[in-house]
């Protein structure tokens, strides 16, 4: 019971946000949660939501380890993902018909070319100690210019039937493809996190790595594991997007969505200043994010607006979130509570010895 | 200054300590690492309050509730890092945020910058991008900068301890010129050869109390050691050391010869048997924690031979450390040993969860039970396994560092200052632990700035001084005044 309140209370700010947007969505109109049919899948508002979050669910369960253990984030993930569908576009064109075969194995080399991303960075972060949002603006800057060289033009054009259906539905399927892939990879990290020690190392090293190196856990390989995710994740989602676009843009393919992706680890209750790591708050944040933006467009204000309203809105919420907001909240609770307290006991005739104990008071340290 | 109190959560840092700086006096205030020299000199320049005393200054009571106040009224204060902008010139430092306009005459600057750096004799230009001055010269910079604006106490918390010995003289030679100006100086070092050098009077402190005030000269240096370590506690004096094992001729559980590290301890050779508590005895700075690193992997490992059980082992990282049975609580609980955000659990299954593989985590029941196991058996005072370990006192932090170590089931543990900072009730029940462990066959390196914590607790002490073994001292009836003997003396 108590670890439930304690893995529930970090979800309060994603849930509560959640349910703010649900809510201004009903009083907009009542068809909210309405389903559509349309040849056999479903479609609708939540059906949306969960298929254009896809690439961000995925880069925001990168991010949340990178940031837990290297303390920083890594701004390239944009540019990498175009790295990584451009290699995948280069196999699948050169390889003739577009089979199965040929899609996978696409697939599995846009997924080394992550791992050769994610061990450039990583390398960068853990062995020179590069700044995390320094040593990824390398690929920020020059990342998509590689893809275009990889591409060789402009973009190239996947006219198959297999990425078509990967990129919206396969028939007979009721759900959208992107969902499908995306629960999967969250089972697998589920899975991940189940049969391995990566939450404990990785919150040990982003929290004290002096004191994790004296128990054995090695901070450099930890944070270059996190990159190594971080590139496998950046392959996921750039496949995802190539097959939803159906061609590969070099220059506008998950073109600034870092900025979505570490806002969903903060809305998700993550300190971005690494340590203990909440993946289920981040998903619930990026799911947010795209609900945010999706309920913008509803709302129906001017598209050339549409930035300035989210950053309002984000300004809001990182201000409820923010420590300082959250502290004073907990005593204007405490001093109620306090009130309660001692005009009770004056009721009852005891003796006024409630005492407020204060958990946060500083604790002394000598030399 | 008259009977000043101050206490934190869970620690009374400062007891009912009296002192007193004449005009013109340089006095040392010495005392062990905990024992409230710096709270002392932050009490008294406003970084804290006080909770309950008296502060004079010329007669006048005073009352400061900020260092800003404090130095107004003519307290500088020189910190142990030097805490000037190395970018700025001499000057620049000198009288940076002292200025009341906005903009700076520089001209007046320089020239005031001048003359104070000739009145002191300081060797600087004040146009100097200070990062070309030596560490000894900026050090004077700084009390240059604290002693401008007419002071009257200037406070050195251990100026000297990066500087060497031809420096060390430079800086005193600025200190007796003060001292001749009427200021009175409080001078805080761990160099007992220093004190007696400079110093007119000492206070010493220990454990927050104050244990008395002496002239330099009528105080014999293995005097003053003992003042600073202290005596033992009732309590802790019905503890009884068991006998070293008998059989010397076993193979030592570890030893190292010629191991030195890159944290600057000479190469030194080591052996402990099983079932014997020995420690690195010394004052701060002596090397006994460096040792203790060294031996753990700790600090980066520049040379020597390491044999366990006889066989030669490589220990590069402390992973190698632990895979081959040595566990270590660091002397620094906060910055090396406790993970402050994770739950008590986690904590307590660190290490052997380490040990046992990345791949092979302990279902949460088993972690639970290793938990439950051990706060039962240490006694750690904790609302649940599931709280995270900042919000635990020290004294309970350290248990749970300490079972996470006998989790592990080490033959080889070493504790360094495992009884620091915390209450007398606890310190006892470790002493006692780390005898009965002993007694089950463990072999123990135990690691106290307390002398007598060690003296009850080892049946061999090897004293450190300046970063080498001085001696080893063994047997059942050792007195610190053996100790104090060996470190006063040096080399022997």
């Amino acid at each position: 019971m108590r670890r439930l309140k304690a893995q529930v209370s970090h979800l309060v700010l994603p849930l509560s946000v959640l349910v703010v947007l649900i809510i201004i969505n009903l009083i907009k109109g009542a068809d909210y949660f309405s389903l559509t049919v349309v040849n056999g899948a479903l479609y609708g508002n939540i059906p949306n939501i969960l298929f254009g979050a896809s690439e961000l669910v995925i880069l925001a369960i990168g991010m949340t380890l990178v940031t837990a253990s290297s303390q920083g984030q890594d701004i390239g993930i944009g540019a990498g993902a175009t790295i990584t569908s451009a290699v995948f576009v280069l196999f699948v064109l050169n390889a003739g018909d577009a089979t199965l075969l040929t899609i996978v194995v696409g697939f599995l080399l846009s997924c080394v070319a992550g791992l050769v991303v994610g061990a450039f960075n990583g390398t960068l972060v853990s062995v020179f100690k590069v700044q995390p949002m320094v040593a990824t603006l390398i690929l920020l800057m020059g990342g998509r210019s590689i893809a275009f060289m990889i591409d060789g033009k402009l973009s190239p054009i996947l006219a198959n039937d297999i990425s078509n259906q990967i990129g919206t539905v396969i028939p007979g399927v009721p759900i959208q493809t992107p969902i499908i892939l995306t629960a999967v990879f969250i089972a697998i990290v589920a899975v991940v996190l189940k049969t391995t020690n990566l939450r404990l190392y990785v919150e040990s090293v982003g929290i004290n790595p002096s004191a994790a190196r004296l128990n054995g856990i090695s901070p450099k390989k930890i944070i270059f594991l996190t990159f190594l995710i971080m590139g496998v994740c950046t392959a996921v989602a750039g496949f995802i997007a190539v097959n939803k676009a159906g061609r590969h843009d070099s220059v506008n393919l998950l073109k600034f969505i870092m900025m979505d992706a570490i806002l969903a680890v903060a809305i998700g209750g993550n300190s971005l200043s690494g340590g203990k790591f909440s993946i289920t708050g981040s998903i619930i944040g990026a799911y947010t994010i795209e609900m945010l933006n999706r309920t913008m467009l509803r709302l129906e204000i001017q598209t050339e607006t549409i930035l300035a309203f989210k950053a309002v809105f984000i300004i809001i919420l990182m201000a409820v979130a923010s420590p300082v907001v959250r502290d004073y909240a907990k005593k204007i609770l405490q001093r109620v509570r306090t009130i309660g307290v001692s005009s009770t006991v004056r009721k009852t005739g005891a003796p006024n010895d409630a005492e407020v104990s204060n958990p946060d008071t500083p604790v002394k340290k000598e030399e | 200054m008259e009977g000043i109190c101050k206490a934190f959560p869970g620690v009374r840092a400062l007891h009912n300590v009296d002192f007193a700086l004449r005009k013109g006096e340089i006095h040392a205030l010495m005392g062990e690492n905990g024992a409230g020299k710096s709270t002392l000199i932050k009490v008294i320049t406003g970084v804290y309050e006080k909770d309950a005393g008296r502060i004079a200054l010329n007669g006048r009571p005073i009352h400061f509730k900020s260092p800003q106040e404090a130095q107004n009224m003519g307290i500088g204060t020189v910190y142990q890092e030097i805490a000037l902008c190395s970018n700025l010139t001499v000057a620049e430092n000198m009288f940076i945020g002292r200025g009341r306009y906005a903009f700076v005459q520089w001209k007046q600057m320089n020239e005031k910058a001048t003359q104070l750096l000739n009145s002191l004799g300081i060797p600087a230009s004040p146009t100097q991008e200070l990062t070309s001055c030596s560490l000894a010269v900026q050090q004077m910079i700084a009390i240059a900068r604290a002693v401008d604006m007419d002071c009257k106490i200037l406070i050195l918390d251990e100026p000297t301890s990066s500087l060497d010995e031809d420096e060390v003289n430079k800086l005193f030679e600025l200190m007796r010129e003060l001292k001749s100006r009427g200021v009175g100086i409080i001078f805080i070092t761990h160099f007992i050869e220093q004190v007696y050098k400079i110093s007119d009077r000492i206070t010493v402190l220990r454990n927050g109390e104050l244990i008395g005030e002496y002239e330099t000269s009528s105080i014999p240096q293995i005097g003053l050691v003992a003042k600073m370590m202290g005596k033992a506690l009732e309590d802790e004096s019905k503890l009884k050391k068991h006998k070293p094992p008998k059989s010397d001729s076993s193979v030592p559980v570890f030893e190292a010869t010629a191991l030195s590290s890159a944290a600057g301890v000479r190469p030194f050779n080591f052996t402990i048997q099983k079932g014997e508590v020995n420690g690195f005895a010394g004052l701060i700075g002596s090397g006994r924690s460096e040792s203790a690193r060294a031996i753990f992997a700790a600090d980066k490992v520049t040379g020597g031979k390491v044999r366990m059980k006889g066989k030669r082992v490589k220990i590069k990282e402390p992973i190698h450390a632990m895979k081959q049975g040595i566990g270590y609580l660091p002397e620094d609980r906060k910055g090396d040993g406790i993970i402050d955000e994770l739950s008590v659990r986690d904590n307590i299954i660190l290490a052997f969860q380490v040990m046992k593989g990345f791949f092979r985590p302990f279902s949460r029941t088993q972690a639970e039970e290793f938990a439950d196991e051990y706060v039962q058996k240490l006694n750690i005072k904790t609302p649940s396994t599931n709280t995270p370990i900042k919000s635990l006192s020290g004294g309970n932090q350290q248990k749970v560092i300490l079972a996470r170590w006998l989790l592990t089931h080490p033959m080889y543990l070493i504790l360094d200052e495992p009884t620091r900072g915390i209450d007398v009730g606890t310190k006892v029940e470790i002493q006692k632990l780390v005898l009965k462990l002993a007694e089950n066959g463990m072999s123990l390196t135990f690691i106290s700035s307390e002398i007598d914590e060690m003296l009850r607790t080892c049946s061999r002490l090897i004293v450190m001084k300046d970063r080498e073994i001085v001696g080893e001292l063994s047997g059942m009836n050792l007195t610190e005044h053996d100790v104090m003997h060996v470190i006063a003396q040096g080399e022997e």
